[in-house]
């Protein structure tokens, strides 16, 4: 431990400062790594209790606890929290951690704009959770906020929400454009592009994706605002306008969107699963290539969302054969990932089995996603259970279970302390049986004729409801566990070695446990972590 | 085998909803044309490919998982990429996506094929209620959740068809070609029957079409499935497909119904008449948004006890109720409801709740609603 005292000693005069201004006003990325990390677990807490209330009614058929308006106030709020105050943040706040110390750099290459990106957060969040309390009540258009129903026939505190919607774009632009700063000029002397972790490539596809997407979405917003407000008619046909362009326009954000939430997640599987497989990881070059295919293959299916709205033939076919199109490169990496650990030496300690998990239930959600992709049968589909299944199956155990896998495999470098893994092991195990009881029966909700987004429903969807219940409040109360053991670890714990773990591989690694709080002040030697033993490549 | 299942299950559904359709049915209707035949062959065919892929996949991830642990004493190989494997396994399922894609082209192909329909019918969706219009002939009708207020509270025990039962079903005959043209009157909602496989959205401005063919008489149900407000779970589809023979007696039976409500819309309604009419149009109508107790919604749905539209001068009042006002949720309900019901809720509503704002008749009602 002489190099973490060293380390410490050395960079003393340049330590946190005390108190609250050092969170207000820090430009360090760990600081504002953990600052993106515990917001985004607040907003999950929030935006799960959203789930559990719906939930909750959804127990039994009939309507016991909330009315349906706040029902669809729940829905709305539950979808935009998650996705916009629980993923997003959450992998900014990892890209802030680990990016630097990934790949040499002292810091992020924009410290103080970083700052300001994470802060307008906060207000955005709280500007859109006050609108529930707000005459009218908040948002209840669904997260797609489809119009007209989002603009001519919504509740006032609409205009709220489209300003918070706006903040959050900032917010995200300003992360993604600190992000390809920093991975294009601060790598350490001799990474190329090619060497860089894989997580660190996924991120900077991400933010690619970021910076083309979000002004979309502020420009539809904008338009929402026009319409409401200063007597345009983008979205109204008794004007000139056209409600199915707002869902063009908000799809094509739409769908690099869900990309943007799962792709980073990818990145931290790839470095996951080598780690425990004690194998480099399999085809790390067509790894890269397909992330960027996914990426640029997202910019052209916006439309598969909208089967139903009445597109013509030709719209119909092009959307769909794209859409199947993306399964090629999805399945690349998930063969990948199973060739990583075919003949590996596997060990499964908590990161790993949430990887696993993840690698099995993401592409139990990627089925789904190519069942929705044959539009005549999306025709049945579309705006079911069944969607609702796919898209929580590649966002809870996808997405979500990537985010803890993260938190597991990375919170002894950042802590200095080992987590209790028994606790963990119980913290998967509950997450990853909660999470199959809560979604799996939707889909066959779904394919019975459930739509989604109804507070009550006819009485043959009752058993399966009943049991999606059963399993959200077994999902949401188990994460009680994973802030216990987080806190806990933060607090005391078996003192981590440098590398943590037996397989680890990659420049963080080479940092003291827990990092100084400057790293990489001297730009670090690199050498490919696989090139020295494997003569490979 | 599966289909067997399938049809046994559906085909029961239908004859004993209650017993067994029920309660844990896991897979798509098989439907009752041919179009959802072919996809739920689709659905099927797609779902085993899957799963075929699953086994394949998972099956070398858990050999791993069991044989290549390190407590096995498992050596970890140092392979790491390997051209021709990648190769293979970018191309095979491009080759499974292809052999899907035809398929699904074809049936694609034959929903689109919407000419020569026997019977033309709009479809018009409003908050929260279907309205059907045979275009080349003269019926007209809305149709409108029938389950009682009482069930959906708990208060009485649920029916069989709760929550997808409706006043006035759509009537269709079995063997015909009809052509459904469909647009909304206010936000989007999207008019779904699994058993047709039809779901197309009704977009306010715009006039979307689709098509069915039913071989067997019969009741299929649906719901509304594009998120469309307050009431979205609340506006059931009924399609009632009959004989060609029982549906041209429906036809004849609709033209004497509307004859003999143009002679009640002549009859001398007294205000106990009007108001206990107006109360049930109330609560079928109004009470949704309004409030049961006319309270309203503060901020989003105005309040109508106490209003001073209501005890105001009449002609206002009905204005707004038979034009609605333009930019909010309040229809023009001068085309929805007839001119009996148009003064009975009228009337209800100056009169109840404490309102004191006196009759509305009939008569003044056809008389503005023929200008």
């Amino acid at each position: 431990m002489g190099s973490l005292e060293q380390s410490v000693h050395s960079t003393g005069h340049h330590g946190p400062a005390t108190g609250i201004t050092r969170w207000l006003y820090t430009t360090n990325h760990k600081d504002i790594g953990t600052l993106y990390l515990f917001f985004s677990l607040t907003m999950f807490f929030i935006g799960g209790c959203m789930a559990l209330t719906i939930r909750a009614e959804l127990f039994q058929p009939g309507l016991q606890l909330v009315r349906p308006e706040f029902f669809n106030q729940m829905t709305t709020s539950h979808g935009l929290i998650m996705v916009f105050g629980a993923v997003m943040p959450a992998f900014v706040g990892l890209a802030n951690w680990l990016i630097p110390m990934m790949i040499g750099a002292p810091d992020m290459a924009l410290p103080r704009m970083n700052n300001w990106s994470f802060w307008i957060l906060p207000f955005a969040f709280t500007m859109m959770l006050s609108t529930l309390l707000m005459e009218g009540g908040g948002p209840n258009f669904g997260w797609t906020f489809y119009a007209p129903l989002s603009t001519t026939y919504a509740p006032p505190s609409v205009t709220f929400f489209i300003f918070a919607v706006h903040m959050m774009g900032i917010s995200s632009i300003m992360g993604a454009i600190n992000v390809i700063a920093t991975i294009l000029n601060m790598r350490a002397p001799g990474m190329k592009l090619m060497d860089m972790p894989l997580f660190v490539w996924t991120w900077l596809i991400t933010a690619f994706l970021l910076i083309a997407v979000m002004p979309v979405l502020a420009g539809v917003v904008t338009m929402m605002l026009m319409d409401i407000h200063f007597g345009t008619s983008f979205f109204d046909a008794a004007g000139g306008g056209d409600p199915v362009l707002f869902q063009h326009v908000f799809w094509f954000f739409g769908h690099p969107e869900v990309y943007i939430m799962i792709l980073p997640a990818f990145g931290v599987v790839s470095e996951i699963i080598p780690t425990f497989a004690r194998k480099r990881l399999f085809g790390y070059t067509s790894m890269v290539y397909a992330t960027a295919s996914i990426a640029i293959l997202s910019f052209i299916v916006w439309a598969h969302h909208m089967f139903a709205v009445g597109m013509p033939l030709a719209g119909e076919l092009f959307f769909m054969f794209t859409t199947m199109l993306i399964a090629v490169p999805t399945g690349v990496k998930v063969f990948n990932w199973v060739a990583t650990m075919y003949r590996g030496s596997m060990t499964f300690e908590t990161p790993m089995l949430f990887a696993l998990a993840f690698v099995v239930l993401f592409t139990i959600g990627g089925f789904s996603g190519l069942m929705l992709a044959i539009a005549p049968a999306d025709f049945q589909y579309h705006d079911t259970y069944f969607v609702v299944a796919h898209f929580h199956y590649v966002l809870v155990p996808g997405s979500i279970f990537a985010l803890m896998a993260a938190t597991y495999f990375w919170l002894p470098k950042w802590t200095g302390h080992m987590y209790n893994e028994s606790m963990a092991k119980l913290h998967f195990w509950l997450s990853f049986i909660g999470v199959n009881i809560t979604f799996f029966p939707m889909h066959f909700l779904g394919l019975a004729g459930m739509p989604r987004r109804i507070p009550d429903y006819a009485l043959q969807f009752a058993d399966f409801n009943m049991v999606a219940t059963f399993g959200a409040f077994l999902f949401g109360f188990s994460q009680l566990v994973f802030v216990y053991n987080i806190i806990s670890c933060i607090r005391s714990g078996r003192q981590a070695t440098d590398r943590v773990w037996e397989g680890s591989h990659g420049l963080e690694w080479t940092l003291p446990s827990p990092p100084p709080y400057h790293s990489f002040t001297e730009p670090p030697v690199f050498t490919h972590p696989y090139k020295e033993n494997d003569r490979g490549v | 085998m599966r289909r067997r299942i399938g049809r046994v299950l559906f085909f029961a559904g239908l004859f004993y909803a209650p017993l067994v359709t029920a309660q844990w049915q896991v897979n798509l209707v098989e439907g009752a044309t041919e179009i959802s035949r072919s996809v739920y062959n689709l659905h099927m065919i797609i779902f085993y490919i899957c799963v075929a892929i699953a086994v394949v996949v998972f099956g070398v991830m858990f050999w791993s998982i069991i044989w290549h642990r390190k407590s096995r004493g498992a050596k970890a190989a140092h392979f790491h990429e390997s051209t021709w494997v990648e190769i293979i396994w970018t191309i095979v399922p491009v080759v499974i996506l292809v052999s899907m894609a035809v398929p699904a082209s074809t049936t694609l192909i034959q929903m689109y094929d919407k000419n020569n329909a026997d019977i033309d019918i709009q479809i018009t969706g409003y908050q929260w209620k279907w309205r059907y219009k045979y275009l080349n002939q003269d019926i007209d009708f809305f149709s409108t959740l029938a389950t009682p207020r009482e069930q959906i509270s708990n208060e009485q025990l649920k029916g069989e068809h709760y929550l997808l039962e409706v006043d006035n079903p759509l009537v269709i005959p079995a063997g015909k070609k009809v052509r459904f043209l469909l647009t909304s009157n206010d936000v989007i909602h999207s008019w779904w029957v699994p058993a047709l496989a039809v779901k197309k959205d009704a977009v306010p401005g715009f006039v979307n079409e689709s098509w069915t063919l039913v071989d067997e008489p019969g009741i299929y149900r649906g719901q509304c499935a594009e998120l469309c407000g307050r009431d979205h779970g609340f506006m059931p589809i009924v399609v009632d497909v009959k004989s060609p023979e029982d549906y041209q007696l429906w036809v004849a039976e609709q033209a004497s119904l509307k004859a003999a409500e143009a002679v009640s819309a002549q009859k001398e309604m007294s205000q106990a008449e009007l108001m206990s009419r107006g109360e049930e149009v109330y609560k079928g109508t109004c009470a949704a948004c309004h409030q049961p107790e006319g309270q309203g919604l503060p901020g989003i749905f105005p309040a109508l006890a106490g209003s001073p539209l209501m005890t105001g001068d009449p002609a206002e009042h009905i204005n707004v109720v038979l034009h609605g006002r333009s930019g909010t949720a309040m229809q023009a309900f001068g085309e929805q409801l007839k001119a009996v019901d148009l003064a009975s809720v009228i009337t209800y509503e100056r009169n109840s709740w404490g309102n004191q704002g006196g009759v509305v008749t009939v008569q003044q009602i056809s008389k503005l609603l023929k200008e």
